[in-house]
């Protein structure tokens, strides 16, 4: 009896050892499929005689699950579906993950050669390192012919590197402050226009027992975007940016004002209590239960008080934005925006189907800026005809005003490198937990860039 | 059968498998991981051998020195609190009315995966909505605790839901080494007039020895590479509070992009659980009747 037994483990072990081994020769297989593939195609001198339009698959990556982004996993599916149905040839294979784990997964297969053919990447710091080690590819003669005055002025810079463009960019996002008229109204304060009557609003919800601003700090860029306003406004959009690209210094006093500026709102309770450990999530429903006044975000918020029939219309309609008060005496203007590019599409250098997967980028990027702004309520990197599209109005008035915007700063941890992110992100919670001074916040920043440079 | 058994080719042939699988999936990583720890990595590009720079690094690194203090600490409350899971324990097989239902209260939490584990618990520490707070005030304390944002408070807010987690696993394995104890010791102390407490102490306590030791070694290794409750919790934060050894290495590595040092970390994180392991036995070795781990 026992000695049967033993048969089935045998064979059981060795039979997982020989599927073990057998993945590994498929992919191998698989790969060289797809490079005769490719050859085939650019090459009819190929020995590949059966040849008559070879088939090809376009290995695509992105990150918006259908269980998570239902709008965007849609208007994927139908891009696939035409783009499918014009190259009758190509097959798009797709991997879709979760927003942590397409990071995880982008940096583990990129560092064994395995990038996808197209997939999905963010701007400027994040996509540094992969152009570095020559695993996009440019993309600059896919914008060539005319394509390139499609996009927003500026939004293409923030995939390029030394002069070559590396991706293209799905989304641009400005933050506006999203404020509750019902609130606003209950407690007879006005959209404050300067800093000051910012915090005169603040004292007067705080003493009405309103809790003035919801900020999720757990996820700390939340918080960075309070002071990258504050630094601008103060600032203008070069103090800032120039402290970042090492021609000016943190410690420029604008910016320490601006980070003291932070305090003194702490200080009159501004924020949801406890921010540090919530995330931004966490704050964020408290905007939504009408629990806080004002919260500042990013666009890509927009259809949670616009379209998402999942919110009670009662409270969308009752949401409306302002644009970030101006400091008196300070060097910024009201039209400039603290916002930037979100993901955007690049192709893999060491694609076996490169002009596919260009083909399809291209596709893709415009058919997207079509109907991404209706159909999920996402502001794509391409211009957007505000009287064409039928969109609520709060909308409108957005893209007008993105339309108008005199500068856009770009979001202050995707300009600096990852480590000096890092570094800022952490203080930007010890910054909003008083537990360094403004002096020392500068300071720190002003080391760790130093030490990057 | 016991022919098979004794063949030495036969037994090569049927332990080979788990231990290809093992060396590839465990210890090959484990080497790979010393080797990166020597370079100079993104993690994208191409490495550039820097020898022991990056172990180097780590003396004078503040934020690594803290987190390694966060772990140690964690692995002494997680010690510590073996003590309650052990009385515990020792309640729960004494014959007590209701044990069954106590011992499945007690094991629930292992059910829970950490995330939801995690989620719970920032529910209950939520600074106004949650449990914890609306308890609190409603008992007159003004200013409750903000437990997850304090940067003071934060690494033992976190440490509670950890010992939540995990008691269900050791009073299980306490229970079941208790159970193991014979009853004709127990009953010949009570006609002797021994108290309970003093059975516990003389009698039951020095016969599960082994397994305690064995559980002291599983708290400390735990304890040293724990990641998943802290990073869903709080990501380290903030500023760094809540940060330990693992969750620091992962950010080292896939946060900033450092992945020579993130690995460095790594490297370090298991050579010190060796040399903890190791002392915890040297120091609780006994020449008789040890269980071999």
């Amino acid at each position: 009896m026992k000695k049967k037994a033993f048969i089935p483990f045998v064979t059981l072990s060795t039979a997982a050892l020989f599927t073990l081994a057998a993945c590994g020769s498929n992919d191998g297989e698989e790969a060289s499929a797809g490079n005769s593939g490719n050859s085939g195609n650019e090459n009819t001198e190929g020995s590949n005689a059966e040849a008559e339009q070879e088939d090809v698959t376009i290995d695509f990556m992105h990150l918006w699950p259908e269980g998570s982004s239902p709008d965007h996993h849609r208007i994927v599916e139908d891009i696939i579906t035409d783009f499918e149905e014009m190259h009758p040839h190509v097959t798009v294979e797709l991997e879709v993950l979760e927003n942590e784990q397409y990071k995880n997964k982008l940096q583990v297969v990129s560092s064994s050669n395995q990038l996808p053919d197209v997939g999905m990447t963010w701007p400027a710091g994040f996509l540094e390192p992969y152009v570095n080690g020559e695993l996009f590819t440019p993309l600059d003669d896919v914008l060539e012919d005319g394509m390139r005055d499609d996009f927003v002025a500026g939004t293409l810079d923030a995939y390029s590197v030394e002069d070559q463009t590396y991706a293209l960019p799905l989304e641009l996002n400005i933050a506006p402050v999203f404020y509750n008229t019902a609130i606003f109204e209950e407690n007879g304060v006005e959209v404050p226009e300067t800093y000051d009557e910012l915090l005169e609003v603040i004292d007067t919800l705080d003493e009405n027992g309103v809790t003035p601003i919801a900020l999720g700090n757990r996820d700390r860029w939340t918080g960075s975007l309070w002071y990258m306003y504050l630094a601008d406004r103060i600032g203008g959009p070069d103090a800032l940016n120039s402290a970042i690209d090492r021609s000016g210094s943190f410690e420029d006093e604008r910016l320490v004002d601006a980070a003291a500026n932070i305090q003194e709102m702490v200080d009159h309770n501004a924020f949801v209590s406890g921010f540090n450990g919530l995330s931004d999530q966490e704050a964020k429903s408290e905007f939504m239960n009408g629990n806080a006044a004002m919260y500042l975000i990013g666009s890509w918020d927009l259809p949670n008080y616009t379209t998402n029939e999942e919110i009670p219309q009662e409270f969308r309609d009752s949401i409306d934005f302002f644009k970030f008060p101006e400091v008196e005496g300070g060097d910024g203007d009201i039209d400039s925006w603290v916002g930037g590019p979100g993901v955007g599409l690049f192709v893999s250098e060491d694609s076996d189907v490169k002009e596919e997967s260009k083909a399809f980028v291209k596709h893709f990027t415009e058919e997207w800026g079509k109907r991404s702004v209706e159909d999920a309520g996402v502001i794509p990197g391409t211009q957007v005809n505000t009287e064409e599209v039928d969109l609520p109005d709060l909308f409108i008035d957005v893209l007008d005003d993105l339309n108008n915007a005199s500068n856009i700063t770009l979001f202050a941890d995707v300009q600096m490198s990852s480590s000096v992110a890092e570094t800022h992100l952490n203080m930007i919670q010890s910054l909003f937990g008083e537990e360094v001074t403004p002096e020392e916040f500068a300071e720190t920043h002003e080391e760790a860039l130093q030490e990057d440079e | 059968m016991n022919q098979i058994m004794s063949d030495k080719r036969v037994i090569a042939l049927y332990t080979l498998p788990a231990l290809l699988l093992i060396l590839v999936l465990i210890y090959v990583p484990i080497v790979l991981t010393g080797y990166y720890g020597l370079m100079d990595w993104d993690g994208i590009g191409a490495m550039t051998f820097v020898g022991l720079e990056n172990y180097a690094a780590l003396i004078t690194d503040g934020m690594f020195w803290s987190s390694a203090y966060h772990s140690l600490l964690l692995a002494l409350f997680s010690v510590g609190s073996l003590v309650l899971y052990l009385a515990v324990s020792l309640v729960l097989s004494s014959n007590m009315k209701g044990a069954d239902l106590f011992r499945k209260i007690y094991l629930i939490p292992m059910l829970l995966s950490s995330v939801a584990i995690a989620q719970l618990w920032m529910r209950i520490y939520h600074p106004t909505n949650g449990v914890m707070n609306r308890f609190l005030t409603t008992i007159g304390i003004e200013n409750p605790p903000l437990w997850l944002s304090d940067t003071s408070i934060v690494l033992f807010a976190i440490f509670i839901p950890i010992i939540w987690q995990y008691a269900g696993f050791y009073i299980i394995i306490y229970y079941a080494a208790l159970k193991n104890v014979p009853k004709e010791l127990e009953e010949a102390a009570k006609i002797d007039g021994a108290t309970p407490v003093q059975i516990a102490y003389k009698i039951k306590l020095p016969l599960i020895a082994g397994v305690i030791k064995v559980t002291i070694v599983l708290a400390v290794i735990g304890s040293l590479k724990y990641f998943d409750l802290i990073y869903v919790m709080t990501d380290g934060g903030p500023n760094g509070a809540s940060e330990v050894m693992a969750s620091y290495m992962y950010k080292l590595a896939f946060r900033t992009n450092d992945f020579g040092y993130g690995s460095a970390v790594g490297f370090f994180l298991l050579v010190l659980i060796l040399i903890v392991t190791y002392l915890i036995r040297k120091a609780t070795t006994s020449k008789e009747d040890e269980v071999q781990y």
